[in-house]
């Protein structure tokens, strides 16, 4: 049986050492952080001394970077047992990764890249996460992806793919709002019926973060899944769509670029914090 | 099938010469070359990105952007091997020995060495350092045959540059200035608690240590220390040792008290 994911239904912070000090000199408005689990696979030192104090004081979600599920090949055996004994160190309320790769041939590219959709990756895909699961004994949060491009090989739309691999596998979704949005307005698409056919049920954390605009050799909207600023007005907006639909669920503000000082990355969870309220009170009504 | 999109993409993201692969689309255009560019840049600019954050003092001394564009082709020709990005940059200061325009800086691959180390020393495994009190309880006649362990953060930069001096300069501890004196540096790189410190060693110091670090006992370094440089100072050197952490035990063998245990 799989540890279940279990994150506070509050907003969170992607963690960055230098708030630690703003962050332990009070008590913060937060329900949890999110760290990348990469930067966390050193043998000790103050990363690991941060960590443990920031365990001690609130939830914790770790977040894979580098798993590279989304690869066709084998996952990276040395890897998972990484990530099973920093899971086992820090036992964090929830473990997720991406629905992407970025290794290949033996190079680690330090990106999301993206995945066909066909009956063959969601094969391999499901059977990484089923992996996971099995070596971690937790269940996984599997997020939905920013994109670019698309792959003229594609034949099953990305809704399904996460919806099919979540039925397959019994993993949990991490819902990124922001890569919602990115995505559906880089591929001509519309995000609230993107959100409508998603398995929201399955859905156990969200993530918020800004993003930047660019055009495309066309000259149309190309948005970039950046984490360098706040979140967008109508990230906002689409959150709070989904929030009064499923009611509060986790919710990570990720800013790793550019990275502000503590207040104004805390003003943002709050902001996420509100609408969270809103929806707890409206249940309730 | 699918890995026949996986190999070209991964090839076409570290070389910008070449085309988009076949079957990447947009709905806007025929050949998707901006947002293919999306994917070169981000790993490219995240790669580049890493090595300033791990190599902050080579970045002050070459300037910012003379440092992009060499780690930009380090990134492109020694694209990192392994997701753990901490200690992506090893070879860095292999490449920057042999890249044609940093040859004015013959000094800038030890900085790189330096540099490199300080990361290794900071996710290095905790241990508490050695108490200075047990040498107290090492009976003299058994001084010759003392053995220590090495903390795991500790390592040593030889150089024939004074690397230590112009690491400080170039990392914010130590004013900017002329060099008068251009003789060879080395230095202990340890972390005994969470601060990571470096360490100028004496004459001879580089050499003692490392006869120490690899298992020989005190009268082998003591040797070592000699060959290496005459001007070695045992109390000196001694002192250091205990002073910088840069051990976690010391022991003597059978017929002198094992502090080790």
């Amino acid at each position: 049986m799989n540890k279940p994911s279990c994150l506070p239904a509050r907003a969170g912070v992607g963690f960055k050492p230098e708030h630690f000090r703003d962050i332990l000199a009070a008590e913060q408005p937060v329900g949890f952080f999110e760290v990348h689990a990469e930067n966390y696979m050193g043998a000790g030192g103050p990363s690991h001394a941060q960590l443990s104090a920031l365990r001690d004081r609130y939830a914790l979600s770790i977040h894979g970077v580098g798993l590279s599920i989304g690869a066709m090949k084998p996952l990276d055996r040395d890897h998972l047992a990484r990530l099973k004994a920093l899971c086992d160190r820090y036992e964090p309320e929830s473990f997720s990764e991406h629905l992407a790769w970025s290794s290949h041939g033996g190079v680690y590219f330090n990106d999301l890249l993206p995945v066909p959709y066909t009956e063959e990756t969601l094969a391999q895909v499901a059977e990484h996460v089923e992996e996971v699961q099995m070596t971690l004994g937790r269940e996984m949060l599997l997020e939905n992806p920013s994109t670019y491009v698309r792959f003229a090989q594609s034949t099953i739309p990305e809704v399904e793919f996460i919806a099919e691999v979540a039925r397959r596998t019994g993993c949990g979704l991490l819902l990124d709002v922001n890569n919602v949005f990115v995505s559906t307005r880089n591929h001509g698409n519309d995000p609230v019926a993107y959100i409508a056919s998603f398995p929201l049920d399955r859905v156990k954390e969200i993530h918020l973060g800004g993003h930047d605009e660019q055009v495309d050799d066309a000259g149309a909207p190309l948005l970039i899944d950046a984490h360098g600023t706040p979140v967008a007005a109508p990230v906002w907006a689409l959150y709070a769509h989904v929030i009064a639909r499923t009611g509060p669920i986790a919710t990570l503000i990720e800013w790793d670029n550019d990275v502000p000082a503590w207040p104004t990355l805390r003003a943002q969870a709050i902001a996420a914090q509100a609408i969270l309220g809103r929806a707890a009170r409206n249940a309730a009504a | 099938m699918s890995a026949s999109i996986e190999t070209p993409f991964a090839t076409a993201l570290l070389d910008a010469n070449r085309a988009i692969p076949p079957g990447v689309v947009s709905h806007t255009a025929e050949v998707p070359t901006k947002r293919f560019a999306v994917y070169r840049n981000n790993v490219v600019a995240s790669l580049v990105a890493a090595l300033k954050v791990r190599f902050p003092a080579v970045m002050r001394i070459v300037g910012e952007e003379f440092f992009a564009a060499m780690a930009r082709v380090f990134v492109t020709t020694h694209p990192p091997r392994s997701p753990i990005l901490m200690f992506y940059g090893d070879t860095f200061a292999d490449f920057i020995e042999g890249f044609a325009p940093a040859s004015d800086l013959p000094y800038l691959a030890d900085v790189a060495h330096l540099e490199a180390a300080r990361t290794h020393a900071y996710h290095a495994a905790d241990a508490p350092p050695l108490d200075p009190m047990e040498i107290k309880s090492i009976e003299e006649s058994g001084l010759g045959s003392l053995r220590i362990t090495r903390h795991p953060s500790a390592q040593i930069v030889r150089s024939r540059f004074p690397i230590v001096t112009i690491w400080a300069m170039n990392a914010g501890e130590m004013e900017l200035q002329p060099i008068a004196d251009w003789s060879g540096e080395d230095a202990l790189v340890v972390r005994p608690y969470l601060e990571v410190e470096v360490r100028k060693l004496p004459p001879g110091g580089a050499a003692f240590l490392a006869a120490l670090y690899a298992g020989h006992p005190l009268a082998s370094a003591i040797e070592a220390a000699q060959a290496d440089s005459v001007e070695f100072d045992l109390v000196a050197n001694l002192a250091g040792l205990i002073s910088s952490g840069a051990a976690t035990t010391m022991s003597c063998p059978a017929g002198s008290k094992d502090t080790s245990s």
